[in-house]
């Protein structure tokens, strides 16, 4: 037995001493730039003139007052549950639920509104949104009791939660909150104007709230007692015990916190935007939020930003699918393509790959 | 009787998609990798299968297709996850948004192209998607309709749920990847390609699971194209894998289960008092209890492999 | 080529990490059917060493031979299919699988029928004396058993050169026995086993030569016949190096804290400390030795209010503290700080930048929602100056900087808190000879200034300047209380080996 030659992978990755956030900025941006260009490629194997698309989009977003409202509008639920979901990612509790805890805000304040429409406007509105609150906090409650007492999976229990959320909405759609005048379909009936959100500027008053809880939450995690506690809990667990912190006790507040944040996002999109209470309340909120959570490293500075730009890609591409007769699916398939790349550039922020590399430099 | 043959034969047919889904998750987390994107991927067999079925007129093409569209998505999921170490989470949700997406987009533009503005699978094809009686054992009066008068995806359903089964427990290359999933680093000391057989088993998985799409797209939807057709089931598939404790072969009777739970609303007589988002909502609040009692009892071999969720990175032993 | 009556020979293996020379030049030779015990104190080289051997590590210069011929190991494959089998100190083993599995795992060839594969193990457990039921599994087995497999693994693979890693670290006196009588099986076989440890008397119960490394050489290969353990001890922490440092000596002392009694049980069952007694005194420090593992973790931990011990009392001012709250116990007036062995893991959040770090225990301290950086600020500023902290700035995050540096952020972080107990766990460990001497001022200073210090730490000529009593402990027990001025280093070897000093000898006068 002599010497043997091994195969060996042609690159191989190693660690790199970190990048500075300045720098990992710019390579995002580049990966952005790169995801443009891919989606640019797919448009023109389809025969379209991507410039022409991104152009529409664009366009499409700010024409008009009016379109101006509409991106916003999609954008309030974006901002206000990827605030939720980043509070519980920064504790590293995988809250893969936000959908359900959405839903659950929705249903709960949806009760006042159904049934309670005669109080007074502005004592319903805070009695709607606490109810709101307390919907997701119960529903990101459940799991996390679950997680601190038993170490139940919380990506997996949180994720079965929001399609019971789902089905609770049909149960009260098709009996209990059934709506007797509804021709056809079974739907809840439409809210009473005294149980929606009055509007601000052309838009429901949620984008209020929307950047009451940006200030407040980047307030909360920055520069608070509680948002050191969750940040510390999460870098360390074994770290926040050694400096006296009540781990467990810590993980269901914030994980209140959290629930409660996403509730009232369900609440706004009930009596703000759609004055009802839908089977789409969520519609797939829930799950955009946390990608765009991860996306802005949990920042709510970037969850604004990113946040803006996916309601302008939706926006914009229901715009293209009637000017241009593209599917408004397009704006998805921009959207998994640009984070496709800006995950895979994330990579580079840590490691690095290396060529055949000389053995023994380890 | 008739009415009981018939309600076994409709869950068996509501649950082959789910089962197709289920197994191919199961291949990504027995290597210790959460794809949330089974519904992405479905719906990329559904779109792919559907469209060479209409255009090849060839059952055999679009299943080819249909593995191909799904196991094309898990190689993203795995070049990200695998060899780019991204959040497991946050890829498996964007390949479903992304799926689903250009699933829906595809559509669009191929029924904005037709002449018809619809999508019908041509004659030739349906026809090899009807049930197929096996001879003799088909003929058996009761057990025959019930065990051997399906289509194609259900017989190739439960034989690839088998093969996965003999895969996993009866081989040493079953061994081995199972260990993957439990403890990458000791699978490594043991001279197991780690990353070789992670992208192995995920696009094998997904190819899997995008066939399941097809049968949506083909199958449950009688041969016209239309939005969305897989309609969630991705979903109650990661939730039939918590269910099925991660081995195939519980994913078979799993499947029916939930099968079951699909289509007991249309069965249960008007004046059982229980509404029909409940029976909607069974699979996961089966699935959830499964899953906290699992917790509460502690039990390891029915637990979820321990690395999922964890990206391997061997030099941070 | 090399000599062919060697199952494996190394010449000259050099190894450099950086500008540390982890390796220099080292030489070392196994027989078929010998034990070789590979001796040094922690950070000798003898891991980085047997590393290369089993294919982690690529020597920078240096052959190595098997049964003469010369090779190139490149992986743990190339290792594995040369013979050699290592068993690491940290089990790798798949906890849902049976023992059988564990051992099969990963090798060529057909899944053999359970029936086959058992009487495969059977006959193995049989030609060694192995005591494993191949259908357990791994989480129901105790960590003795969980090494037997770890052992197995490799034999199965047809090794017959073993490396073991520190093997008794983990085990009892009775699993080390049964340990042993299964080596001198497997010698006995013709295998070559290469142990790796630092506890003497284990080396003479059951090694055949002794290859002793010393910062990174290898100084001398001897026969155990023909050896004692004070000779071991004298090879292996060399002459005496003059250091400088003080120990200026405080009157008034007082008891801070007394220990009583106290027992940590392990999750499984074993005693990390068993009946230990002693008291920390203010105006002095108490050093702390014993070899790895010997419950220095858990005694620091104890103290520091973060294990409750399953038994004894832990007296302040005649008042038991066990089971308080380290908040309740600040408000008792004790200000403990701790340093422990682990720094990213435990007491500093390495995704945080110094100033957040620094906030950790005193975030609390002002009233209100609000945290308070101004004062953290402040603190890590100064550090930055006083220790010459490496840092781009503070708000980068503490992963990112140097080892050495990490450890003067907590270092400094828990020293500047103006303790009355400071628990420090090897706080030199992975800093140059200057800020280490940037350390002992520090500590010093506290002293001077009345606190009462605990020290854990591992060079003994350090140990015996700094400290004013040293405690020695032994598998979780405290074999004695000395004077560091009345006892050779020798002596206190020996007792890190377990053996009592004779009556009266090195005593701590009160």
């Amino acid at each position: 037995m002599s010497s043997k030659t091994v195969r060996e992978p042609l690159l191989h990755i190693v660690k790199r001493d970190e990048i500075p956030a300045k720098k990992a900025m710019v390579l995002r941006i580049v990966a952005f730039l790169l995801a443009l260009i891919a989606g640019g490629l797919f448009m023109l194997s389809i025969g379209c003139n991507p410039i022409e698309v991104y152009q529409t989009i664009i366009v499409g977003c700010f024409r008009s007052n009016m379109a101006i409202q509409a991106t916003v509008k999609i954008m309030i639920p974006l901002v206000i549950a990827a605030l939720g979901v980043s509070l519980a990612f920064k504790m590293r509790f995988w809250n893969i639920g936000a959908e359900g805890q959405i839903i659950m805000g929705g249903v709960f304040a949806s009760y006042f509104a159904l049934f309670h429409s005669d109080w007074p406007h502005w004592v319903l509105v805070i009695v709607m949104f606490l109810a709101g609150a307390l919907g997701g906090a119960i529903w990101a409650y459940i799991p996390t009791f679950c997680k601190v007492r038993f170490n139940t999976n919380e990506t997996l229990f949180t994720l079965m939660l929001n399609y019971i959320a789902y089905y609770i909405i049909c149960f009260l759609r098709d009996g209990p909150w059934c709506d007797p005048n509804s021709p056809g379909f079974a739907k809840i009936a439409t809210f009473d104007d005294n149980a929606t959100l009055d509007k601000v500027l052309g838009v429901h008053s949620g984008w209020i709230i929307a950047i009451i809880l940006l200030v407040a939450v980047f307030i909360y995690m920055n520069y608070t007692k509680q948002g050191y506690e969750l940040a510390v809990v999460g870098g360390s667990s074994a770290t926040a015990t050694y400096a006296g912190m009540n781990v467990k006790k810590i993980m269901i507040r914030t994980m209140l916190i959290s629930g409660g944040i996403c509730g009232i996002g369900g609440m706004i999109q009930a009596t703000g935007a759609d004055a009802t209470l839908s089977v789409g309340v969520a519609g797939g909120v829930g799950f955009t939020a946390i990608i765009i959570a991860w996306m802005a490293s949990l920042d709510p500075r970037i969850i604004l930003i990113i946040s803006a730009l996916f309601a302008i890609l939706e926006k914009g591409s229901r715009v293209v699918e009637s000017n241009m007769g593209i599917s408004a699916d397009s704006s998805a398939v921009l959207q998994g393509i640009i984070l496709f790349f800006i995950m895979g550039c994330e990579f580079f922020f840590r490691y690095k790959f290396q060529g055949r590399a000389k053995k023994g430099s380890e | 009787m008739d009415m009981l043959i018939k309600f076994v034969v409709a869950a068996v047919v509501a649950a082959t998609p789910i089962l197709y889904g289920t197994l191919g998750e199961i291949m990504n987390e027995r290597v210790g990798h959460i794809n949330l994107g089974v519904e992405g991927m479905m719906s990329m067999g559904a779109c792919a299968g559907f469209m060479v079925g209409y255009i090849t007129d060839n059952l055999f093409l679009a299943l080819v297709a249909a593995f191909a569209a799904g196991a094309v998505g898990a190689l993203l999921y795995a070049f990200l996850t695998v060899t780019l170490m991204a959040n497991q989470n946050v890829v498996g949700l964007t390949l479903t948004i992304f799926g689903v997406a250009i699933a829906n987009f595809v559509g669009f533009y191929m029924i904005s192209r037709s002449a018809t503005k619809s999508l019908k699978l041509p004659e030739n094809i349906t026809s090899a998607l009807g049930s197929i009686k096996i001879p003799l054992l088909g003929d058996i009066p009761v057990l025959g309709q019930v065990l051997f008068q399906y289509n194609i995806f259900v017989y190739l359903g439960v034989i690839i749920a088998i093969l996965m089964a003999v895969y996993f427990y009866k081989t040493k290359t079953g061994l081995n990847v199972r260990a993957i999933g439990e403890n990458p680093g000791a699978a490594d000391a043991a001279g197991i390609r780690v990353t070789k057989w992670k992208y192995i088993n995920i696009v094998i998985g997904g190819g899997i699971t995008g066939i399941g799409g097809a049968f949506t797209a083909m199958i449950t939807a009688g041969g016209v194209w239309i939005s969305d057709c897989v309609g969630g089931l991705g979903w109650i598939a990661v939730a039939l894998v918590i269910f099925a404790s991660w081995k195939p072969v519980n994913a078979i009777w799993g499947s029916l289960v939930f099968g079951i739970f699909r289509i007991l609303k249309y069965y249960v007589p008007k004046n059982v008092p229980v509404p029909i988002a409940i029976y909607d909502m069974l699979p996961f609040l089966v699935t959830a209890i499964v899953l906290v009692a699992n917790s509460i009892k502690q039990r390891k071999d029915n637990a979820q492999p321990a690395s999922c969720g964890i990206n391997y990175f061997r030099e941070e032993r | 080529m090399g000599n062919e009556s060697y199952a494996i020979e190394c010449r000259g293996i050099t190894k450099r990490f950086g500008t540390v020379l982890a390796n220099d030049n080292i030489n070392l030779a196994v027989r078929k059917g010998e034990i070789l015990a590979l001796l040094g104190e922690n950070g000798a080289g003898k891991t980085t060493l047997m590393n290369m051997l089993s294919g982690i590590y690529h020597p920078d210069a240096g052959q190595i031979f098997i049964d003469g011929n010369q090779v190139s190991i490149n992986s743990p494959n190339d290792a594995s299919d040369l013979g050699i089998g290592m068993i690491h100190q940290h089990f790798k083993l798949v906890d849902v699988y049976t023992a059988a599995e564990n051992i099969i795992l990963g090798t060529s060839g057909k899944l053999k029928n359970k029936k086959l594969l058992k009487e495969e193990i059977t006959e193995l457990s049989d030609r060694y004396g192995f005591n494993i039921d191949p259908d357990k599994r791994i989480y129901d087995m105790s960590v003795s058993e969980k090494q037997t497999v770890e052992i197995m693994k490799v034999l199965y693979r047809g090794a017959n050169i073993l490396i073991l890693d520190e093997p008794t670290a983990v085990l009892t006196p009775q699993e080390t026995e049964r340990l042993f009588v299964i080596l001198r099986r497997m010698k006995e076989q013709g295998n070559a086993i290469i142990i790796i440890t630092h506890k003497l008397n284990e080396v003479m119960a059951i090694s055949d030569r002794v290859t002793i490394l010393r910062k990174g050489r290898s100084v001398e290969t001897v026969n155990t016949s023909e050896t004692n353990e004070k000779h071991l001890t004298e090879l292996m922490v060399g002459c005496a190096v003059d250091l400088l440092i003080e120990c200026p000596e405080m009157d008034n002392k007082e008891k801070v804290l007394e220990l009583y009694h106290v027992s940590v049980i392990n999750p499984d069952g074993s005693r990390a400390l068993n009946d230990v007694s002693f008291d920390i005194r203010s105006g002095e420090v108490l050093g702390i030795v014993g070899v790895a593992g010997s419950g220095q973790k858990e005694l620091c931990e104890t103290i520091a209010g973060l294990i409750k011990p399953n038994e004894g009392t832990m007296l302040y001012r005649k008042e038991d503290i066990v089971g308080k709250t380290p908040a309740e116990i600040i408000k008792m007036g004790i200000f403990m700080s701790f340093v422990p062995e682990d720094r990213l893991g435990m007491g500093l959040v390495s995704g945080m930048g110094m100033t957040d770090n620094m906030l950790l225990k005193k975030y609390n301290d002002n009233k209100g929602i609000f945290v308070d950086r101004k004062p953290a600020k402040e603190l890590a500023d100064r550090l930055v100056s006083k220790l010459g902290i490496m840092t781009p700035d503070t708000d980068t995050p503490v992963r990112m900087l140097s080892g050495g540096n990490v450890q003067k952020v907590l270092i400094g972080r828990e020293i500047e808190s103006n303790p009355n107990v400071l628990i420090t766990a090897y706080p030199v460990r992975g800093l140059d000879i200057n800020s280490s001497y940037m350390v002992y001022d520090l500590i010093n200073f506290q002293k001077m200034k009345g606190a009462a210090i605990v020290y854990v730490g591992e060079d003994l000529d350090v140990m015996r300047l700094l400290s004013d009593r040293i405690l020695v402990l032994c598998a979780g027990e405290v074999v004695g209380i000395v004077d560091p001025k009345k006892v050779t280093k020798e002596d206190i070897g020996l007792m890190m080996a377990g053996k009592k000093l004779a009556e009266g000898v090195g005593a701590y006068e009160q």
